[in-house]
């Protein structure tokens, strides 16, 4: 009986070190496909799916720096993305199993190499802006009809901030946006690395403070739709799946997105495949079916994001395709600006500087 | 040799659970940040023999300690964190005595079901419970809804993302912790020596407080140790209930790993943390000690 229970242990502990070969592992961001998709996966190719999400790049960094995540494919967005390839926690994509790379668009394609040369180690997912979600009806009670719903005044002036205060504005905990966002409101180079500009972020931050109900990078969707809060700083498609939620509750919620129009940040989240990751084979089909035409149409009909794949606009409803959120003009596009990472020593200024906002301390 | 492998066990498991990753995180609290996997240096190569781990050795400093000195986030955290701590250990206390006061004077028979609903809540997950606590204290949640309905407030209380909140949740969390250890204190006790209290003149009050809480001491210490160290911690309670105003050395130090990607300097604070936690324990038991031999 013992030795049974000896060797079942054995079984069990060596069955969770060297993960099924049959198995995919995802790491997505919370809310971020059609999860029809994800059935469709293990039809289609036989294997296992196991899809995991998070929703903040840091705690997908730790994982990939801690090293044996046991991941087969991971999302983060652009600039994290290119410091973990420089830690060296991503393999080189196969290109020949990827026959799907041929549906990819080239203006993106562009813009993701200035963080992935060549596009070496990664496919473009979706990309999208940081922007404002506001609570239409509400806001221009408070504001009047003609409240800048489209520009950073909106929250990062103080007299209107006041306003709107008490019925609720959240930003994203997110300071590598946030900072940047503040920074092209007054002017400044938002991908700017010197601690003394950085620093000006404060005094914009430091009147608003005592307005902004809550950094938080999720859950201003629910509260949102739900009309608990009357404006978040967030990310494109979250608020558009915002509108949504508040159209099919029917609960005279009108919610709009805008990028603001002195400039708004545009990102990147990219596909790649962990160094250690257990199935490298079962994550290129994964990528290969993600970079299908119709199943990358179909996840962007869901969340209300753009990605960088052109084959699959032909499939697009006229929702996506034709939202200037979501596709904006060319003439939108070059107002939009990207980052790039930080050094480490600067990022401790950031973080700094971001709790002291944050916290008061 | 069976008492030895008796005391054995214990040391075992102290070792393996505690003193074996204590080190693995004081040396990391000695090195360097870098960009790899993991995102330190050194790392210990014993490929390299003796020659590789004299050369680890002198990588290590305690640059780390020293920059937690240079800005007061650290120590005001850390001062926030004992405050929060100490004030939700005394609410717990308050709120868990009468509860286990009252389970150790019912009739018998009702005990086992009282025991069974304190550790009810258990079954179901910790953060599960903490998400309702959002849903139940929202400005449109079950509370306010209930205030509003029953004409006590006009306009919704804002309680989710302040620190009441917390204080809310931690107590919620924590209170079967200091029930458990006051409730067996309680029903140890000889209920004759309340009663030759009363015979000799004292109130009931008087009893109490001259009987009662003096036997239930050891209970009342065990529970507020069990709420307070890993209140002092907290990361989750606050991050999720509090705003972000709340400030606590959990999530300096969350901050630390995760957004400046500083492992060392987390570990740093994490060990700082310890000492804090370990010190007046270790001073505590010693005076307890102390008067146990000065009595027997």
């Amino acid at each position: 009986m013992r030795k049974m229970i000896l060797t079942t242990t054995a079984t069990i502990a060596l069955g969770a070190l060297s993960a099924n070969a049959q198995e995919v592992r995802v790491y997505n961001w919370s809310d971020y496909i059609d999860e029809d998709l994800l059935d469709k996966f293990e039809e289609e190719t036989g294997l296992d799916l196991v899809y995991d999400v998070f929703d903040s790049n840091e705690v997908l960094e730790t994982k990939m720096l801690a090293g044996g995540s046991g991941y087969d494919v991971v999302v983060p967005s652009g600039t994290f993305l290119q410091r973990q390839i420089s830690a060296g926690a991503f393999q080189k994509l196969d290109k020949s199993k990827l026959p799907n790379l041929d549906n990819m668009w080239d203006v993106v394609e562009q813009r993701t190499a200035q963080y992935d040369p060549d596009n070496a180690y990664s496919i473009n997912y979706m990309w999208g802006t940081t922007g404002l979600g506001v609570n239409v009806g509400k806001v221009t009670e408070l504001l009047g009809e003609d409240a800048p719903i489209d520009s950073w005044e909106l929250v990062f002036d103080p007299e209107n901030m006041e306003k709107l205060g008490d019925c609720g504005v959240h930003f994203l905990d997110a300071p590598a946006e946030m900072i940047p966002a503040a920074l092209k409101y007054i002017g400044e180079d938002p991908d700017s690395h010197d601690p003394e500009v950085i620093a000006k972020a404060e005094e914009i931050y430091a009147p608003i403070r005592p307005h902004i109900q809550k950094f938080h990078s999720s859950e201003y969707i629910n509260a949102l739709a739900n009309g608990d809060i009357c404006v978040a700083v967030g990310w494109s498609g979250d608020i558009l799946q915002a509108r949504d939620r508040a159209d099919e509750a029917d609960n005279g919620v009108e919610i709009a997105y805008n990028a603001p129009k002195e400039g708004a940040q545009m990102w990147f989240d990219q596909m790649a495949i962990p160094v250690d990751a257990p199935n490298p084979d079962g994550a290129h089909t994964f990528l290969n079916f993600i970079m299908d035409a119709q199943n990358m149409a179909a996840a962007s009909n869901y969340v209300y994001y753009a990605n960088g794949n052109k084959a699959s606009q032909d499939y697009l409803i006229d929702d996506v395709i034709g939202d200037p959120a979501i596709y904006p003009s060319q003439e939108a596009m070059d107002n939009l600006f990207t980052t790039t990472p930080y050094p480490i020593k600067v990022q401790r200024v950031v973080t700094r500087l971001w709790t002291k906002i944050k916290s008061g301390t | 040799m069976r008492r030895l492998i008796l005391i054995f066990v214990p040391y075992l498991w102290l070792l393996a659970l505690f003193l074996v990753p204590f080190l693995i995180v004081l040396k990391i609290s000695l090195s360097d940040t870098a960009l790899a996997i993991p995102p330190y240096t050194p790392t210990l190569d014993l490929g390299a023999g003796w020659q590789g781990v004299k050369d680890f050795l002198s990588q290590l400093d305690l640059e780390n300690f020293q920059f937690l000195t240079t800005d007061d986030l650290y120590w005001k955290a850390y001062l926030s964190s004992l405050q929060i701590a100490v004030i939700a250990t005394l609410l717990t206390l308050l709120v868990g005595y009468p509860i286990a006061y009252g389970m150790a004077n019912a009739p018998d028979h009702w005990r086992p079901t009282l025991m069974l609903l304190v550790i009810l809540p258990f079954w179901t997950s910790f953060l599960i419970r903490v998400y309702s606590w959002m849903g139940i204290l929202s400005g449109e949640g079950y509370l306010n809804q209930f205030l509003m309905w029953t004409g006590l407030i006009s306009e919704p209380l804002t309680i989710l993302n302040t620190p009441v909140a917390v204080y809310i949740g931690i107590v919620y969390t924590y209170l079967p912790f200091m029930i458990l250890p006051i409730y067996a204190a309680l029903e140890r006790m000889d209920a004759s020596l309340l009663e030759a209290a009363e015979d000799l003149g004292c109130s009931r009050l008087q009893a109490f407080w001259l009987i009662t809480i003096p036997l239930s001491k050891n209970g009342i210490i065990a529970g507020c140790f069990l709420v307070f160290i890993p209140t002092i911690g907290e990361f989750v309670i606050p991050s999720l209930l509090g705003g972000s105003q709340t400030l606590m050395i959990g999530k300096v130090l969350w901050e630390e790993f995760f957004n400046n990607r500083d492992w060392p300097v987390a570990s740093a604070v994490a060990v700082i943390l310890l000492l804090i936690l370990i010190i007046p324990i270790i001073l505590f038991q010693r005076n307890e000690q102390k008067q146990r031999e000065a009595e027997g």
